[in-house]
């Protein structure tokens, strides 16, 4: 009897994170693990990306605290560690927010990560849906204390589809993987060192693979961005659709980022931890036909509104279960009408279209034809 | 009476100052085979292939008390001990020759005069660990070392020391040698392996670590120039002679490679039991300060150790002397000792400014960062920027605490030692100098035309008395 019982022990490791205990099987990584709980007890994951071997130990925004190694060594670990990369052992504790020393690294790393980078989110066509936007916010202190100039590269073109932006870069190395493992010629990768290391095809503008598209989904800020929707729109004002199609080359699972029925850019389907997702252990890439050439809505099947995270800015033109707020004015006013004042439609030289007057949201095209 | 015993007997004699390295170093063409082998070259090899098993060569290396000597100290005959030996897997031995910390250049002198004695610790070394093909992974400036060394691998493969079943033993081995491309970061043993196998020199994540998967994801044991030599001795002798060289767990001798403002620079054997002191104004060996000044500090093992101020570096903060061993260079911990590191000596006198020093150590470490892990990619180049701001007049008080922030934050925080050896010198510089760093900023004009001096670096200590 308690032979087996010894015998069934070792399928599961127990792991307990900021006090909460799971069950893990062995090879799980403590953040798959904190991904397992959820909510506030994940550590953030710059660099790390599920889908991508090799991946991860970069960034160092996920470290946490060892406090116990495991059950047979309850040693805490000196260092506090990469938590993509370090497995779980059976009965190790871990704290992530409830450790001072894990908040105060984790700081520490976001300012180091901000240092350089330019901070252009209001002309970055990543605002909206960037982690290290996100990460300052949960993590960051509020200002700098960096007086300096920040660095800057030169220009590279690299191609007619993928925008690169390596004043952006964090350097987490995600989409030289991509450039490894999803495209049979790697292009693709890091010159230089230190804090003047950047990305680069070397030959430039080499990047014509079917699958290249896919470095733009996974680099975690504006660094790499669709050409094809560059200034086009920003995120939050687009609605994301769930779409599908018949393609010889990939899944042909799609969001379609649309306003109106225009199709403004097309993605890879993500997780709620921003990645790529997955399809019976599969990752759902999507190949660059896919991405850059099927901008019409006739082009896909829709499948209906994709969900959106509430704490994300782009739920705010997410329409599903709206409820329209009631309108008060006619109550208070003791059911007069409010009187126009002023429209700002007719004494404005910048608004040459009436947006009011439109059926449908503004496009790109409702302002194109004024002009001309 | 054997060659063996006659050695054992000469052994006994000389007791101070024994040196088993650099011995005949000066020997007239010693760098070639004829010479090489003449003065007792390669019996460690016919003592091991002949006589030992591996695990016997590897026991005698644990028992010998072989700390690595490249900086981190770690026991070698331990390291040896866990390579991982999977059936139908090669093993490799790789020499760490990317010697590249300021101030350390003790590997350098071996390879360059004695090139044989690093040749036959490695076929030692890789009869013990199973390697059949070993690799001499050499720093890509040291260029004419290179024709050295291999001209000394086809000088031992010529007669019969290399290549298939040597001496009759059974046991084939290799040594081939690769250029580093002038990273400072391949000396770091995963990044070396990168680099190795043709890839970027970026360090890798730990756990694997190579004694399970190294080299073409093979079981590896990495070892700096100075151990694999000294494995020489350790067969020739047996373990337990050369472990009672030294003192508790500095055993044997350490070449130091000393410079600065020392009378004689160079690289000098020491058996580890001499003081500092001894070390520093004896004639024997650095002949004390040069040009009638005063010491005013020295960082004691290679550019990544903590500075300590003259009173520091001589006696601890028990009042007790300091001694050139691991134990006595780091007693105090970081708040008052050092390290024993990679044995780059390098001694600063009163006309040296910390400020300015501390800044071209940071200005060193933030170029040769790989770039791999924001701390120190961002850490690196931040702390650079501000030392040269208070090195040049335009620092502010709050720059000192920012700086002594920023490093704390590095610290410990990094892929690879990198971080913690680009950190170390500035928190040192600022815990043990700080008044240094305020009179830059309290006196910036002064600090651009005279140096803050000796101030009170060097006075003696008060220690505190236990009862
Ligand atoms: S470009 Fe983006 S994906 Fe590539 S390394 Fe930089 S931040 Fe990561
Ligand atoms: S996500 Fe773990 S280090 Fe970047």
């Amino acid at each position: 009897m308690a032979d087996e019982v010894k015998k069934e022990a070792p399928a599961n490791f127990k792991v307990t994170i900021d006090n909460i205990t799971i069950e893990v099987a062995p090879g799980t990584t403590i953040l798959h693990a904190a991904r397992q709980i959820g909510g506030d007890v994940t550590p953030p994951a710059m660099c790390y990306y599920s889908k991508l071997k090799g991946s991860g130990g970069k960034c160092r925004t996920c470290l946490v605290e060892v406090a116990a190694g495991s059950a047979a060594d309850p040693r805490p670990m000196p260092k506090l560690v990469a938590s993509c990369r370090t497995n779980v052992m059976d009965g190790m504790v871990v704290k992530n927010i409830t450790s001072e020393r894990v908040q105060d690294a984790r700081a520490g790393v976001v300012e180091f990560l901000l240092l350089n980078h330019p901070l252009d989110c209001p002309i970055c066509d990543q605002a909206g849906e960037c982690h290290l936007q996100d990460l300052s916010y949960e993590h960051g202190k509020e200002g700098t204390r960096f007086e300096f100039k920040k660095r800057i590269f030169e220009k590279e073109d690299i191609g007619p589809y993928i925008q690169l932006h390596m004043t952006r870069c964090i350097l987490c190395y995600r989409c030289t993987y991509v450039a490894d493992q999803l495209t049979d010629n790697r292009v693709h990768g890091i010159l230089d060192r230190g804090d003047h290391a950047e990305i680069s095809t070397y030959i430039s503008k080499a990047i014509d693979n079917d699958f290249s598209g896919n470095m733009i989904d996974v680099c975690p800020v504006g660094a790499l961005t669709d050409k094809t929707f560059r200034f086009k729109n920003r995120v939050w004002f687009t609605k994301p659709v769930d779409a599908h199609r018949d393609c010889d080359k990939c899944c042909g699972k799609v969001t379609l980022w649309q306003r109106g029925d225009e199709v403004l850019r097309v993605t890879a389907r993500k997780d709620e931890w921003g990645e790529v997702q997955s399809y019976d252990g599969k990752p759902g890439w999507i190949c660059n036909t896919c991405r850059f050439d099927k901008k019409h809505i006739n082009d896909w099947v829709i499948e209906g509104p994709t969900k959106i995270n509430r704490h994300s800015v782009i739920s705010q033109g997410h329409y599903l279960g709206l409820q329209i707020p009631k309108e008060t004015m006619p109550d208070v006013m003791s059911g007069r009408e409010p009187k126009l004042l002023m429209d700002i439609q007719d004494v404005s030289e910048v608004n040459s279209v009436d947006i009011s007057a439109l059926p449908g949201p503004a496009t790109s095209k409702t302002f194109e034809k004024k002009e001309q | 009476m054997s060659l063996f015993s006659i050695f054992t007997f000469e052994f006994c004699l000389i007791k101070m100052g024994r040196k088993l390295l650099l011995e005949k170093a000066h020997i007239e063409n010693i760098r070639f085979y004829d010479v090489y082998r003449r003065e007792g070259g390669y019996r460690s090899v016919e003592k091991a292939l002949k006589t030992m098993t591996p695990d016997a060569v590897t026991e005698e290396v644990k028992k010998s008390g072989l700390r690595g000597r490249g900086g981190a100290g770690f026991p070698t005959g331990m390291k040896w001990s866990f390579l991982a030996k999977p059936e139908g897997v090669p093993r490799y031995l790789v020499v760490n020759a990317d010697e590249s910390e300021p101030g350390t250049f003790k590997d350098r002198y071996l390879m360059e005069f004695i090139p044989h004695l690093l040749i036959e610790g490695m076929i030692t070394s890789s009869y013990a660990l199973g390697s059949n093909r070993s690799y001499i992974y050499i720093r890509g400036e040291y260029a004419w070392i290179v024709d050295i060394l291999e001209q000394a691998i086809a000088e031992a493969k010529n007669n019969g020391w290399l290549g298939k079943n040597i001496l009759g033993s059974g046991f084939d081995c290799e040594i081939y040698i690769q250029r580093g491309a002038g990273a400072y970061i391949c000396g770091e043993e995963t990044a070396l392996l990168e680099s190795l196998e043709g890839k970027r020199g970026n360090p890798r994540i730990k756990p694997p670590f190579p004694a399970v998967k190294g080299l073409w994801d093979c079981p590896t044991v990495v070892n700096n120039v100075e151990t694999i030599a000294a494995v020489v001795p350790i067969v020739n002798e047996g373990g337990e002679e050369y472990a009672k060289i030294g003192i508790g767990k500095s055993t044997g001798t350490k070449l130091i490679s000393a410079c600065g403002n020392i009378k004689k620079q160079g690289v000098y054997e020491i058996d580890m039991t001499i003081s500092v002191e001894e070390f520093i104004y004896s004639d024997e060996y650095c002949g004390g300060i040069a040009n009638g000044r005063k010491l005013k500090a020295c960082i004691p093992g290679g550019s990544s150790v903590p500075i300590l101020p003259a009173n520091l570096l001589l006696t601890t903060a028990k009042g007790e002397k300091r001694i050139m061993n691991y134990e006595s260079l780091a007693d105090g911990g970081f708040a008052s000792g050092s390290m024993m590191g990679s044995g780059g000596f390098i001694v600063l006198d009163d006309s040296q400014c910390v400020v300015k020093h501390t800044y071209t150590l940071a200005r060193f470490y933030r170029h040769e960062s790989c770039g791999q892990c924001s701390p120190c990619r961002e850490g690196t180049g931040w702390m650079e920027k501000i030392l040269l701001n208070i090195e040049k007049g335009k620092g502010k008080m709050s720059d000192i605490d920012l700086l002594w922030d920023i490093q704390r934050k590095i610290e410990g925080n990094t892929i690879c030692p990198l971080g913690d050896a680009a950190a170390w010198p500035v928190a040192a510089a600022i815990r043990h100098f700080r008044d240094e760093f305020e009179w830059h900023v309290t006196n910036p004009d002064d600090a651009q035309r005279r140096n803050f001096g000796l101030a009170h670096y060097a006075d003696p200590i008060h220690a505190p008395v236990t009862s």
